[in-house]
This record gives structure tokens, sequence and C-alpha cells, in this order.
């Protein structure tokens, strides 16, 4: 290990070898590290006002995660199902807003890797780039206008006859959907290009020769070589949608919550950042435990996702 | 099940460029089929076009009779080994070699059956297990090997599988490819730029250059009476004299060279020399003698400029007037030493029947 750190040094030379380490190690900490940490010591504690931060009554309690689960004590219920269910519904909106990515992205994915050629794979890319230029609030507006009910989704469909009456996109939670698979749709698509990209010609070719059809060749060739890239893109599009805040708050109908909606009312209306802290803290830890299950379930490597 | 391959009037153009000229081959079944020719001259088009992977833009490809046009490569009675093997990295190796009956729906149980004789077969038993990654290279080519022929193919196509072997092992694969041949029974069509591979296995070679077929024939055939100035200058090694013919008499004909009129046997390809034509004179290096005042056909004045022992023989360059590249004779290590020392000026004879006259054309680059 010393020859490793001597190596480094001497390979780099001292300053430069310093200013790296010296980054990096700020960039954990302080950009990483402590935030969190103040973070899971905020949720422990008792919620007072910032006069009484490190006093007595600043104490450690359990109090914010039983509120989760148990709701407040003076409510009759016996579980605290409106959080509960916001939670559970959120996780699986963004599992299904997943798996809509990849069957979106995979395709295009292998497309540009494989197929497409030159100055077509390049307008392509151009293409799925330059709509990102726009600002994630203006798109999720665009796409709430689109949606609406005079919106140009429900004139054309009324247009053709398809519908009599208007239908109600954002009510029925279409445009969040929407909002949300096109959200984060290049991390996505990028991770899967790279991973498909990689993949031996020859080793398509080779199988197509042995008799295989082409959507075996995917099965047990392309996608087994892909598994990485897709799980590194799965991995990114699911917490980055579990923790959305824009696109639920404009696209969401009035009825439906994300969770980070409760998160951001327990710290800027209810002023209880004990609360949110727990909240956001449980949401973390949830989406850790997901990915990591689904990782060891389709055997993909932290290394592997890296690549 | 074994099928012979046609190839009827075939061409190949990637745009403007032709890839293959009027391609006529009957490929007989179960013979060992060599296409040999530099990088670029198109066998490895051919090859897609008999495997399915191209097209031909004119002509059509037969396999055991049967037009091969609008079917795919999945459909075909081929089998292809590629010159990267393309073997599936995260498959075991019976995996691989049972790939093609996964594919048609065939059980586990019968599977590992199937691979398990296959790799009896390539001297690999007990071996299915492993990873890819963990075999040697010469294993690895005969796991390809094996992937293919569980395919039950009635062609097998193979494009320079041994140019990734060392020496050594690419010599031994030789051997073993034409033994499997033998076992298996099949047509092997094998793509090559290398004219030992192609001379030692094959039945029949077609060498080629820039999209053109320039003789068809078995080894020795090929070797000993080349058709055109390109097979005698890419197969084997050839000392070249250029020249124009001033007489023909029956099958030989004298060509005035710089050096000297030489007396030469002519070539039996489609062109034929008439009196006046620019002509090529062609004798291998071991048909070459040091005269010591015998009876030759021909003979030209040489100096010793270099000699080289390669162990088994001697390789002698010379300095001749009128030509301007060395002449090289070759000659058995008898266990004799050479008589002669390097700036020695001797005779060089050799026989009219020992020396092809072709037409003047294209000459392999060196």
């Amino acid at each position: 290990m010393g020859g490793y750190w001597k190596q480094f040094f001497l390979r780099n030379g001292t300053a430069l070898a310093l200013y790296l380490l010296i980054s990096v190690a700020c960039w954990m900490l302080l950009m990483i590290i402590l935030p969190q940490i103040f973070m899971l010591d905020f949720s422990f504690r008792t919620n007072v006002p910032p006069p009484l931060w490190g006093t007595e009554a600043h104490g450690y309690t359990f109090e914010h995660y039983r509120y989760m689960i148990y709701g407040s004590a003076q409510s009759t219920d016996s579980y605290n199902f409106v959080d509960l269910s916001v939670f559970g519904r959120t996780i699986m909106t963004a599992i299904f807003v997943t798996m809509i990515d990849v069957a979106l992205c995979y395709p295009v994915a292998y497309y540009l890797a494989h197929v497409a050629t030159g100055g077509w794979a390049r307008l392509m890319v151009m293409a799925l780039i330059v709509p990102f230029w726009v600002n994630e609030l203006l798109r999720a507006f665009a796409f709430k206008i689109m949606f609406g009910s005079t919106g140009i989704i429900n004139n054309f469909l009324v247009a053709m006859g398809i519908l009599d009456e208007p239908f109600d996109f954002i009510r029925n939670g279409v445009a969040l959907y929407s909002g949300l698979s096109y959200a984060y749709i290049l991390l996505m698509i990028f991770p899967i290009y790279n991973a498909v990209e990689s993949l031996d010609r020859n080793q398509i070719e080779a199988a197509r020769d042995l008799g295989c059809p082409w959507w075996r060749i995917h099965w047990r060739i392309v996608i087994p070589h892909a598994k990485p890239g897709i799980t590194s893109g799965c991995t990114m599009v699911f917490m980055l949608t579990a923790g959305a805040l824009a696109a639920p708050q404009i696209l969401g109908g009035p009825s439906s919550l994300w969770f980070t909606q409760i998160i951001y009312q327990a710290f800027n209306q209810a002023g209880n950042w004990a609360r949110g802290s727990a909240y956001a803290i449980i949401l973390l830890a949830t989406c850790i435990v997901f990915v990591l299950c689904m990782m060891k379930i389709f055997k993909v490597k932290l290394g592997e996702i890296a690549r | 099940m074994s099928a012979d391959v046609q190839l009827d009037q075939v061409w190949v153009r990637f745009g403007d460029f032709v890839a293959a000229r009027d391609v006529n081959i009957h490929i007989q079944e179960g013979e060992f089929f060599s296409f040999l020719g530099p990088s670029g001259c198109g066998k490895t088009t051919l090859l897609r076009a008999v495997s399915g992977f191209s097209e031909p833009s004119e002509g059509r490809v037969l396999i055991g009779g049967k037009d091969m046009a609008g079917i795919g490569p999945n459909k075909r009675p081929t089998a292809l080994i590629f010159q990267n093997l393309a073997l599936f990295p995260l498959m075991t190796v019976w995996e691989n070699i049972a790939f093609s009956l996964e594919v048609r729906g065939v059980g586990t149980k019968e599977r590992r059956k199937k691979a398990e004789d296959l790799l009896e077969l390539i001297a690999l038993p007990g071996q299915g297990e492993k990873m890819v990654n963990e075999l040697s290279g010469g294993q690895k080519q005969r796991v390809a090997i094996a992937r293919a022929l569980a395919a039950e193919p009635d062609v097998l196509l193979l494009d320079e599988p041994l140019s990734a072997l060392d020496l050594k092992l690419r010599q031994h694969m030789r051997s073993e490819l034409r033994a499997i041949q033998r076992r298996v029974g099949i047509t092997f069509i094998y793509i090559t730029h290398d004219q030992g591979e192609a001379l030692t296995m094959s039945d029949h070679v077609a060498v080629m250059s820039q999209g053109v077929i320039q003789q068809v024939g078995d080894g020795t055939t090929v070797y000993d009476n080349p058709e055109t100035a390109f097979v005698a200058s890419f197969v084997g090694e050839n000392n070249l004299f250029k020249g124009k013919v001033s007489e023909i008499s029956s099958d030989y004909a004298i060509v005035d060279t710089a050096t000297g009129a030489i007396r030469a046997r002519m070539s039996k390809g489609k062109e034929r020399l008439s009196a006046g034509d620019e002509a090529y004179v062609f004798i291998r290096p071991e048909s070459l003698k040091i005269a010591n005042g015998g009876d030759f056909d021909n003979r030209i004045v040489a100096s010793i400029k270099q000699q080289e022992f390669e162990g088994s023989f001697w390789q002698v360059f010379f300095d001749v007037e009128g030509s301007d590249r060395d002449v090289k004779l070759s000659a058995v290590n008898d266990g004799g030493s050479l008589t002669h020392k390097v700036g020695d000026r001797v005779d060089l004879g050799f026989s009219a029947d020992m020396a092809i006259a072709t037409p003047a054309g294209e000459l392999a680059a060196e």
C-alpha cells in the first residue's frame, strides 16, 4: 500500500498528487459524507426550533421514524396510511418508469451502436441531447400543456373522433409517467449504448450463423453482454425518479402526491426538519437496498457498473 | 450430410468497387477447398456470399444444388468459423458448443451429451464446464470448430481461423483440421493468405487477386503449372525474367530477355502467348542449378552475391546481367559444403520444362 502511494506521488509529482488527493477528499467529505451525516443526525433528534439546537431539549429520539410507520400519537389509525401509501406508490411508480425506460432505450441504444452509421448516428445523438438543453421545469410545463385538457394530444384525439371529450391525462398519471420517463432517458441510453457498443459484431453474426433468430440473439448474446450497462442505467433512473421533485410537482394530479413532496412539505411548510430528514433517509436507504437487491438478483457487481 | 457448392457467375459490388468479378467455381461435396490470395483480394467477400451474410450483386450461389438467394445465414446449411472465432465469452465451453442445439430447442440433457461427444472429437474431454477465457488459443480454436460442427452443417466455412496462432500451433492445427475434415466428411471451404496452409490442407485451391479467380487446381498443379503471372509470383518463390516472345514451337516459347534468350514451357491459361507478345518467364529457385559444364536447355551467367544457410537447404543469391533483382537458387543441404565463394562467376542452368512463360500481367506484391 505504501508503495502504491509512493508510486502515485512519483508519477504525478508532489504538487499534482496533493491537489488530486485533497480535491477528491474535499469532494467526498464536504459534498457527500458531511451533509449526509448531518441529515442522519438530525433525523434522530427531537424537532425543536433552531435557538434550542444543541441544548438538552435537542435530544435523540426515534419519534420521526415511528411517525412514518404509525402516524401521530393522537391518530386513531393503527398505521400512517397516508405517508406509507405515498411512499409505496412512489417506489412502485419509479420501478414502472425505470422499466419503461429500459424498454424504450435498449432498442435505441442498440440501433445507435450497431445499425446506424456515420452522419445519421450523430444526428440521432444530437436529437437525443439537444432537448435536454431546455430547463427541466420548462420541459415539465411543456408536458403539462401538451397533455392538458385543451392540449395538442386531446385536441388531436377529439378531432380524429377517437375520443368524445378530452381525457384527463394529468389526473390519470399519464402525464406524470411520460414526463418522468423522458426526464432521465439519457441516463439510460448512454450506459446501455456504451455496453452494447463494446460487443464484437462477430458474436452477433456467429449466433445468427448458428441458426439463432433475432430475438434470441438479443436474449442470449446482446442483453447478457449489456447487463452491466442496463443495470447502471436502471440504478440512476430509478434513484433519480424516486427522488424527483419538479416533475411530480408540476405533472402530478391534484390527488397524487410524490414522496419527495412530503419531504419538501416537512422541511418548508411544517418547519419540521427532523421529520424531513428522517423521511429523506428512509427514501435513500430504501433505494439503496432496492438497487443492491436487484444487483444481487441479476448478478451484477458494483465494479462492472462503473465501467 | 455433405453438399457441393456452386458459384455461378457471381459478382459482388460495393458501390463502384468490384470485390468479386464473374466467379465460376464448383466445389465438390466432401472436399477441402481453399481460397488463396492476398488480403483485400475478395476471398472473404465470397465466403460471406456463401454463408449468407451478403448476397451477390449478380449471379447465383447454389448449395447442394439449391439456389440460396434470399435465404439468410441462419437458414443455410453452412457454419462459419470466424477469424477471431467469436466464441461467446459469457457462456461455458459446453454451452458454446451446444448453442445451435439450444436454438433448435433441444433439451439440456441431450445438449450436454452432444457437447461431450464433440469435446471428445476435438480432444478436450471433460473441459465443458470451463469458461472460454480459461482456454488456450489452440483450445479455443478447437472449441470454435466443435461449435460449428454441432450445427451439423453440410458445408463448413473457415475464415483464416489459424492466423492468430503462433507458428508451431498453426502447423499442428493444419493437420488437425485436415484430420477432422476427413472424419466428419463434410465440405470445408477455407480462406487464407498463407499458401503453406492452402497447399498442405486442400484438395483444390483457388488463387484469387483483385476479385478475379486466377486459377483453380490442386496444390501441385497450382505450384508446378501456374496459369498466370500472378499465380506464378504469389504461390511459392519464383525468379522472374521479363521479355518478348520471339518464337513459338509447339508448347514452348523462346523469350528474349535482357539476360538473354530463354526457352520455356508456355502456361496453359485462357490467354495464350504468340510471337511478339510481352511475356514473363518464371523459374523456381530449386530448379536452378550451377551448371558446371552439364547439359542444359538454358544457361545464364551470374555472380554470387550472398549465400545463406537455412538448415535443410542453402539459399544463394546471384547478380545477373540485365536483371535488377537478385536471382535466387536453393540447394538441398546434402552434407557437402558449397564449392563456390561470394564473388565467383558461374553459369546457371535450367531445363525448358522447369521454366514457365506466362503472358505479362499483374504480379503479387512482394
